[in-house]
C-alpha cells in the first residue's frame, strides 16, 4: 500500500533522512565503531571543505571538470540523439550500423581511456571524449526507442497533408513526437555525465576526479569525501536546471 | 459526363499488399463528379480505407490507373491548396500543437505568409464551430470536437476532393447525429465533392447523393451503386426504407430487391 504525501511532508522526511544518515555516522566514527583511519567523520568535513576553497583548489577543480563536463556531455548527447534518430527513421541505415553498434556497446567508457590518452594525450580534448562516449550510448539508444515508438499512422497524415519528405517528417513527426523519449535520455545522460567525470580524469588531466585520486593517494578521506558530495551537489544543480528546459519542451504534456 | 468535371477517378484498379500474390481489390472502377457527396459503403475489413489511400496517392494501385484533376498529395512551390485531403476515423491530431496549430499543419509548405495560414486556419474552424478553441490541446477537446478539428484541418487545404474515412464512426450516436447535419450544412456551403467511407447503411442515406457499394472478396469490388432521389432524408419515410433494403442486399450479394435507378458496376 502507498500513502500519498504532500510535497513538503516528503521534503521534510528526506531531510530527516539525510540528518539521521549523517548523525549515525557521526556516531559510529565518534564511538569507534568505523575506523576514523578509514572513514572520516562528518564534523571534519567542513574543516576540510574550508582548506580546499582557501587554497583555490576547490574552485579550480569545478571550473575544470564542468569544462569537461558540458563540452563532452554536448558532443555525446547531439552526436548520440542525431545518430539515434536518423538510426530509428532509416531502416537501411539501422541495418548498416547493427553490427558496429552491438560490437561497440558494451564497450565502458574506462576502456576508452588508453585511447583517450595516446590520442589526445593529457588535455582536456581526451577528458571529454571519454566523457562524450559514456553519454553518446544512452542518447543514441534512448532516442533510437523513441524514434521507433512513433505511431506509423502519424507518418500516414504527413504524407495526407504533403509533409511526407524526410525533411518533413523529421521536423513535423519525429522531433516532437520522440521528443519525450530523447528528453529522457539526455537526463539520464546527464548524471552518466558527473559519473564518467572521475574516469576521464583519473589518468591526470586536472579537475574533481583528479583532485579526488591525489587526496586518495594522501589517505586524505575527508578531502575525498568532500569531492564526492561536491559531485553530488554539481549533479543536483544540473539536473535541476534541465528539469525546466525539460518542462519547457514538452508543457504539451499532461 | 464532361472531363473537366471529373475530380478524381479509378480504372480497372486492383491492389495487392504482397506484389500481386493476394488482392484486396480488384476491377474497381469509380468516377467522381464534381459536387458530388458519395458514400462509399461496405463491411469492415473489405477494403474502404485501402480505396481511400489509393485515391489520395499515399499507395499506388498494383493494376489500373488512376486520373483526376492531380493525384499527388503534394503541391506545387506556388500552390495555395492542395488537391486531396483526408480526414481519418481517429481523428488523427498532433498531441503537441494547439488545435490552430493542427489545422494548420496542411498548410505549412503552401505559398502563404504567416497571416494568410493563419486566417485561413481560423475561418476553417469557424465552420466547424470551434472558433473559441482554437488554443487548446486536442487532449482537452471531446471526441465530436476533435472530429471537428480534423474536418477543419482537411477543409482549411482547399481540396477538390475531400476523402473522409469512418469520421464519425467511434462518436456517440448523439454527436454523431449532429455532425452528420454540420458536415452536410458545411456541403452545401462549399460545394466540395466528397467521397465519405462508412460502413452504416442509415449514415450513407442520409448524407450522400450516391452510394457505391464495396462488398464480396477478397479481391472486394464494387458490387452495385444507387443514386439518391430522396429530398427529405427521414429514416422512417417509404423511400428511405427501399434504398436501405436494397443497399443491404448489394452489401450481401443478392439480387435486388426492386426500386428504380440502379447499375450492376459490371454493367457501366
Ligand atoms: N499494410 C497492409 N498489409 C497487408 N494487408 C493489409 C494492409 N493494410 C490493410 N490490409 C488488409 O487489407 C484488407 C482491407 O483493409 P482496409 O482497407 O483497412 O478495410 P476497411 O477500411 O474496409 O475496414 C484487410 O483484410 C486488411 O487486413
Ligand atoms: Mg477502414
Amino acid at each position: 500500500m502507498s500513502i500519498k504525501l504532500s510535497g513538503s511532508v516528503r521534503l521534510g522526511l528526506g531531510l530527516a533522512g539525510l540528518v539521521l544518515f549523517f548523525g549515525l555516522w557521526e556516531a559510529a566514527v565518534q564511538s569507534g565503531l568505523l575506523p576514523s583511519g578509514m572513514v572520516p567523520a562528518p564534523s571534519s568535513l567542513g574543516p576540510a571543505w574550508l582548506d580546499e576553497v582557501r587554497g583555490g583548489f576547490w574552485q579550480q577543480a569545478i571550473l575544470d571538470s564542468l569544462n569537461h563536463y558540458l563540452l563532452g556531455l554536448l558532443i555525446g548527447s547531439v552526436l548520440g540523439a542525431g545518430l539515434g534518430i536518423l538510426c530509428g527513421m532509416l531502416g537501411l541505415l539501422d541495418s548498416l550500423l547493427e553490427g558496429i553498434v552491438r560490437l561497440l556497446r558494451p564497450v565502458p567508457g574506462l576502456a576508452w581511456v588508453p585511447f583517450a590518452i595516446l590520442w589526445f594525450g593529457l588535455s582536456t580534448a581526451g577528458a571529454t571524449f571519454v566523457i562524450a562516449i559514456s553519454v553518446f550510448w544512452i542518447n543514441f539508444y534512448a532516442a533510437h526507442s523513441a524514434v521507433r515508438g512513433v505511431d506509423p499512422e502519424l507518418y500516414e497524415l504527413a504524407s495526407a497533408f504533403g509533409h511526407g519528405s524526410f525533411v518533413g517528417r523529421l521536423f513535423k513527426i519525429v522531433l516532437p513526437a520522440s521528443a519525450p523519449g530523447i528528453m529522457a535520455g539526455l537526463r539520464t545522460g546527464l548524471g552518466q555525465g558527473w559519473m564518467s567525470v572521475v574516469a576521464a580524469e583519473l589518468f591526470g588531466v586536472p579537475g574533481i576526479g583528479a583532485r579526488m585520486m591525489q587526496a586518495s593517494s594522501l589517505l586524505a578521506t575527508d578531502v575525498v569525501v568532500v569531492y564526492m558530495l561536491t559531485m553530488a551537489m554539481l549533479y543536483a544543480i544540473t539536473d535541476f536546471l534541465f528539469g525546466f528546459v525539460r518542462k519547457w519542451v514538452l508543457r504539451w504534456q499532461p | 459526363m464532361n472531363g473537366a468535371d471529373v475530380v478524381a477517378s479509378l480504372h480497372d484498379v486492383g491492389l495487392s499488399h504482397d506484389g500481386g500474390a493476394h488482392f484486396v481489390l480488384r476491377h474497381v472502377s469509380l468516377t467522381l463528379a464534381r459536387g458530388e457527396f458519395v458514400a462509399l459503403l461496405g463491411p469492415s475489413g473489405v477494403g474502404k480505407s485501402t480505396l481511400l489511400r489509393v485515391l489520395m496517392g499515399l499507395m499506388h494501385p498494383t493494376e489500373g490507373q488512376t486520373g483526376g484533376s492531380a493525384c499527388t498529395a503534394g503541391a506545387g512551390a506556388h500552390a495555395t491548396r492542395r488537391s486531396r485531403a483526408m480526414v481519418f476515423q481517429d481523428a488523427r491530431l498532433l498531441p503537441w500543437r494547439s488545435v490552430l496549430r493542427n489545422v494548420m499543419f496542411g498548410l505549412e509548405g503552401l505559398h502563404l505568409n504567416k497571416n494568410e495560414k493563419k486566417a485561413r486556419a481560423q475561418e476553417a474552424l469557424r465552420l466547424v464551430g470551434l472558433e473559441e478553441v482554437a488554443d487548446r490541446l486536442p487532449r482537452r477537446l471531446s471526441g465530436g470536437q476533435r472530429q471537428r478539428v480534423g474536418v477543419a484541418r482537411a477543409l482549411t487545404v482547399d481540396p477538390d476532393l475531400l476523402l473522409m474515412d469512418e469520421p464519425f464512426g467511434a462518436l456517440d450516436p448523439i454527436t454523431r447525429t449532429s455532425l452528420q447535419e454540420e458536415l452536410q450544412r458545411i456541403w452545401q456551403q462549399t460545394h466540395k465533392t466528397v467521397l465519405f467511407v462508412t460502413h452504416d447503411i442509415e449514415e450513407a442515406l442520409r448524407l450522400a447523393t450516391r452510394v457505391v457499394v464495396l462488398a464480396g472478396g477478397p479481391p472486394a469490388g464494387i458490387t452495385g451503386e444507387i443514386v439518391l432521389d430522396m429530398p427529405q432524408r427521414n429514416p422512417d419515410s417509404p423511400a428511405f426504407r427501399t434504398y436501405a433494403a436494397r443497399l443491404r442486399a448489394m452489401i450481401a450479394g443478392e439480387p435486388d430487391p426492386g426500386g428504380e435507378a440502379y447499375w450492376r458496376s459490371a454493367e457501366i
